[in-house]
């Protein structure tokens, strides 16, 4: 039954409930899938195979009693970004070692309470900085899509969360966790034509997920369809006492509102999103979705976000920032990799240098230099203040509309190392993405049409703050309209 | 500030003054730590009061003990201060084995007290106001503990993450004295509020000692100007854990301070570290060797938001507080102000004397705490609560002296037997010793002729220096004396006067 794998979370968990197949046989099918695609797609980087067994076993015997929660027996794909007792849980760095935590983050712990079954974690870039897997320890994710160029390229699948995005595509789970500090579950979601949200800052609990950027750092789904996403955001969502920043309110029914239609709703279309050098086919399929939503009964307005163009350099000011404070606690001290050496500074300075990546290094010295006695006023208090003014730009609009469309990414998915090279060039595939994150708010990307070189393209709704319910609403006439069926040969 | 005197230091060029500024960490008492549930009781096993977020593990968040907030806010209002609705906590970075993090979360702009005063007595009687700068909340650091092996050290995380409030005083301090006397005073209005239990052996209460020496005139115009250029470059001592080498820290500092710039030298801003062993400060850095903190706000926790009603609340229930103590047993008891504060100073004294004072008379009562009891714990060392005479028992020996029953004098010898035989009744010892005192005139009468009449050469001194006009011949105490060892002391004084006066014809 190997194609237990191609189908949808939705359709699985309801199949899982009429017993047309037991946890034991999907979980089976998708360790069969990892065993063959894996390897070249390099998505898992520990698999455990014994435990989902094991889960799906129990799920199988809750089945059987009619008892179970609503993700009972279904196969995930989890992060390594989030911790999870017992098993490694690294960030993809080597300074964690094989470090495996003695305690499990909330919304895993969500997930389980639901019946989920734990397939492994997955690959990433290193501590959630990159837009291309490129920096993770473990190597490279591979994209599953190619180009049509028959030129066998291997392309990136977008980071972070490279190894959600390509396991979710690859068949390799029902649905995966991931996070998104400045587009880590949008841009790859849009690379490898799935679908994924970033809920509303503090919707999801932070407790156990390793920080990169706290005020930043949000939790959310990559998934087949806008339902499943739907599903996974309930579920992964909750009010947490031990994350004083989660927010303490109730979760709303989100997979009802994927089919409810965009009648009378008002979209924006934000000028300044018409970057300089946008590609003319993402130029099209935003005119696209502009059309579909028309079509489907709602309203386009022209709006304006007149801050946008700081977005970026704020981004890449707040997020170094805190990334260097958070980070410090990788010290070889209580846990992970200690490389000693000399004296403790020295110690410290080995352990650091090795532990981590080149592009972990260079932000965590962007961010203790924006921090800086004498550059904290001009680099540090100017971006937030850049992000009081996105917030604002935002508030603004949304009393005139209900969601903004654009597109999620610049460009298509790219090759390795062509924009490696060049920190800044990868740092501008965030320019769609990362305004959501300085203001904390819900944004989803839906795969929306595949491009000349037969990659997909996706489709961005930002909505107001708790507002995913406009999002789920907009993402579902978007994937009815777009009907994107494509699938990449493996 | 009623009878200030200027500390002079004086060297080999002339006078100097001394200018101090105190940052005092005070552990707040809570069971359990500023931002996560492990207990902070003391004496436990090495890391045995460890939690997750204490240990800083990956992914672990601060969530704020509201406690640990209510007595900052309790403490600032016995501050006298200004209680900030918002407040922010911020993170200051540093590397050090024993702070897990990475950084210590702390309150840096934003503090939830601002500027408060508070008055400080002296031990000869005389006050003077110190102002406050600022208390903020932050986590204590763990413990590194380097003498354990010669190549390694150890560190003990049980105190990361503990609660302290820091408090800054303003620089108000002239004196080494001055400084201990601080510190005291803010000792007796936390331990009196409960927020700290005050144990500096502990390091429950510690001190950073900021010492700068001017020459006189100086720090009238820094007054004035609010300019800290007009005084001396500063130097801190930290983590100074009791009075007493608070004072010969600040004494130590201020004379080293003195003969550098008498050299011809400048005075570096420099953390220092105070030698117990030696009494000597010595250099832990220097400001240029100071670290770039990169302060920011936390972004794992919101800013603190107080309603104000709920600070109302508090302030309408705090305890007594020495000063308001003070104050009472001044109005009530009728004490003069410094024995009013050595008493109210701290809470089981002050519980004490009122035991004693209740329905007797309250100064006696004051003198025999202080003078009589406190003499003699102090002289051991002792804390009140090892004091072997109750409440119950001085009360019952002062009744004796109120009733007529026993001289202040025989009441001493009867505290000393009260002390001697812990427990022990008063009325029983002078039973049992016949202490009681002699009243019969008669019995006086018989004394004083025998005395008269064996001494004649006395009496007529004595006749004679009255007749020249003296109210209280010199004599006459020679009498009084005789007639008290006869009587062995239990005769009452007051009667032997009467007696002697009138046989002698003065």
């Amino acid at each position: 039954m190997s194609d237990l794998t191609k189908l949808t979370l939705k359709a699985a968990v309801d199949g899982l409930k009429n017993k047309d197949f037991s946890s034991r046989e999907i979980t089976q099918a998708f360790l069969d899938r990892i065993e063959t695609v894996n390897k070249d797609l390099n998505a898992y980087i520990v698999v455990t195979g014994e435990k989902a067994l094991g889960m799906a076993d129990q799920s199988d015997a809750r089945i059987a009693k009619g008892e179970g929660g609503r993700l009972e027996g279904a196969p995930l794909g989890i992060k390594d970004l989030f911790c999870t007792q017992g098993i490694k849980s690294t960030a993809c760095s080597a300074i964690l070692g094989d470090f495996a935590p003695p305690y499990e983050s909330t919304v895993t712990q969500n997930l389980w309470d639901q019946g989920a079954v734990m397939l492994g974690k997955l690959n990433m870039d290193e501590f959630a900085m990159g837009s291309s897997n490129e920096t993770s320890h473990y190597g490279p994710v591979v994209n599953p899509w190619k180009r049509n160029d028959g030129a066998n390229t291997k392309l990136t699948p977008g980071g972070s969360s490279g190894g959600s995005a390509t396991a979710v595509a690859s068949d390799m789970c029902l649905a995966a966790t991931a996070s998104d500090t400045g587009g880590s579950i949008r841009q790859p979601a849009a690379f490898t034509g799935m679908v994924g949200i970033k809920p509303t800052y503090g919707r999801a609990s932070r407790y156990g997920m390793i920080a990169f950027a706290s005020s930043l750092d949000q939790a959310g789904p990559i998934a087949k369809t806008v339902e499943d996403a739907a599903l996974m955001t309930e579920i992964m969502c909750s009010a947490d006492d031990k994350d004083s920043t989660s927010l303490h309110i109730p979760v709303p029914n989100w997979t009802k509102d994927v089919g409810a239609g965009v009648k009378g709703m008002k979209i924006g279309v934000p000028r300044e999103y018409r970057v300089d050098g946008m590609p003319a086919e993402i130029e099209k399929l935003w005119e696209q979705g502009v059309a579909w939503l028309k079509e489907a009964g709602a309203e386009i307005v022209d709006v304006s976000l007149p801050h946008t163009k700081y977005a970026l350099p704020a981004y890449y000011i707040v997020a170094p920032a805190e990334a260097s404070s958070n980070l410090a606690r990788y010290d070889g001290m209580r846990y992970g990799d200690r490389h000693t050496s000399g004296d403790l500074i020295e110690t410290y300075e080995t352990t650091r240098a090795d532990g981590f990546g080149t592009e972990v290094q260079r932000r965590l010295m962007i961010g203790a230099y924006v921090l800086s006695a004498g550059y904290y006023d001009a680099y540090y208090l100017q971006a937030q203040k850049v992000r009081k003014r996105i917030a604002m730009d935002f508030d603004e609009v949304f009393s005139t509309c209900d969601a903004l469309l654009t597109p999620t990414c610049p460009s298509a998915a790219f090759g390795f190392g062509e924009k490696a090279g060049n920190p800044v060039e990868m740092y501008l595939n965030d320019i769609f993405t990362v305004t959501a994150n300085l203001a904390g708010l819900p944004a989803i990307s839906v795969p929306a049409a595949l491009d000349t070189q037969g990659l997909p393209l996706g489709l961005q709704v930002i909505g107001k703050a708790l507002d995913e319910a406009s999002c789920f609403k907009v993402g579902g006439v978007l994937e009815k309209a777009a009907a994107f069926s494509h699938k990449p040969t493996l | 500030m009623s009878d200030r005197k200027p500390y002079i230091l004086s060297g080999a060029t002339g006078d100097w003054e001394v200018v101090m500024g105190l940052e005092v960490h005070a552990q707040i008492s809570s069971k359990s730590k500023l931002f996560s549930g492990a207990s902070t009781s003391f004496g436990a096993d090495p890391n045995c009061n460890v939690s997750l977020v204490d240990a800083a593990m990956p992914g672990m968040l601060p969530v704020i003990n509201k406690y640990c907030v209510e007595q900052a806010v309790r403490t600032g209002l016995g501050l006298n201060a200004q209680i900030n609705l918002f407040s922010r906590f911020d993170r200051k970075n540093y590397f050090y084995p024993d702070l897990p993090q990475g950084y210590q979360i702390s309150q840096f702009q934003y503090p939830i007290v601002g500027e408060g005063e508070i008055e400080v007595e002296m031990e000869d009687g005389s006050t003077f106001i110190v102002g406050i700068e600022r208390l903020h909340m932050e986590q204590d650091a763990g413990k590194s503990i380097h003498d354990l092996d010669p190549n390694a050290t150890f560190v003990d995380l049980n105190r990361s993450g503990v609660a302290l409030m820091e408090i800054v005083s303003k620089p108000h301090i002239r004196s080494p004295k001055e400084a201990a006397a601080y510190v005291r005073k803010l000792r007796s209005i936390v331990v009196a509020l409960g927020t700290c239990d005050g144990e500096m052996a502990q390091g429950s209460l510690r001190a950073d000692v900021n010492v700068s020496i001017c020459k006189p005139g100086a720090y009238e115009k820094f007054l004035e100007t609010g300019d800290f250029g007009v005084l001396g470059t500063r130097c801190e001592i930290k983590n100074v854990n009791s009075f007493r080498f608070i004072e010969q820290a600040a004494e130590y500092e201020a004379r080293r301070q003195i003969e550098v710039v008498e050299d011809g030298g400048v005075i570096d801003q420099q953390t220092r570290l105070f030698d117990s062993e030696t009494g000597v400060t010595r250099s832990m850095r220097s400001k240029e060797d100071a670290h770039d903190y990169r302060y920011f706000p936390d972004p794992d926790l919101l800013p603190l938001i107080l309603q104000p009603e709920w600070v109302e609340n508090i302030k309408a229930n705090l305890p007594e507080l020495p000063d308001q103590k003070k104050a009472r047993f001044a109005s009530e008891y009728g004490l003069k102000p410094y024995d009013a504060g050595v008493l109210a100073a701290e809470a089981d004294k002050a519980a004490y004397f009122e035991e004693v004072a209740k329905g007797r008379d309250a100064k006696l009562a004051a003198n025999w705490v202080t003078q009589e009891l406190f003499g003699y714990l102090n002289k051991f060392d002792l804390d009140l609560a090892d004091s072997p005479v109750s409440a119950k028992q001085l009360g019952g020996l002062i009744d004796l002296i109120s009733d007529g029953t026993i001289s202040g004098k025989i009441a001493k010898d009867v505290f000393a037997k009260m002390i001697e035989e812990e427990g022990i009744a008063p009325a029983d010892v002078v039973e049992r010793d016949g202490l009681k005192q002699v009243t019969d005139t008669g019995a006086i009468e018989k004394v004083v002729d025998d005395i008269m009449s064996a001494n004649p050469d006395q009496v007529e001194q004595v006749k004679a220096q009255a007749a020249e006009g003296h109210k209280k011949p010199k004599a006459m105490g020679w009498f009084v004396g005789q007639v008290m060892k006869a009587s062995g002391g239990k005769a009452n004084p007051q009667a032997v006067n009467e007696i002697l006066k009138s046989k002698l014809g003065i």
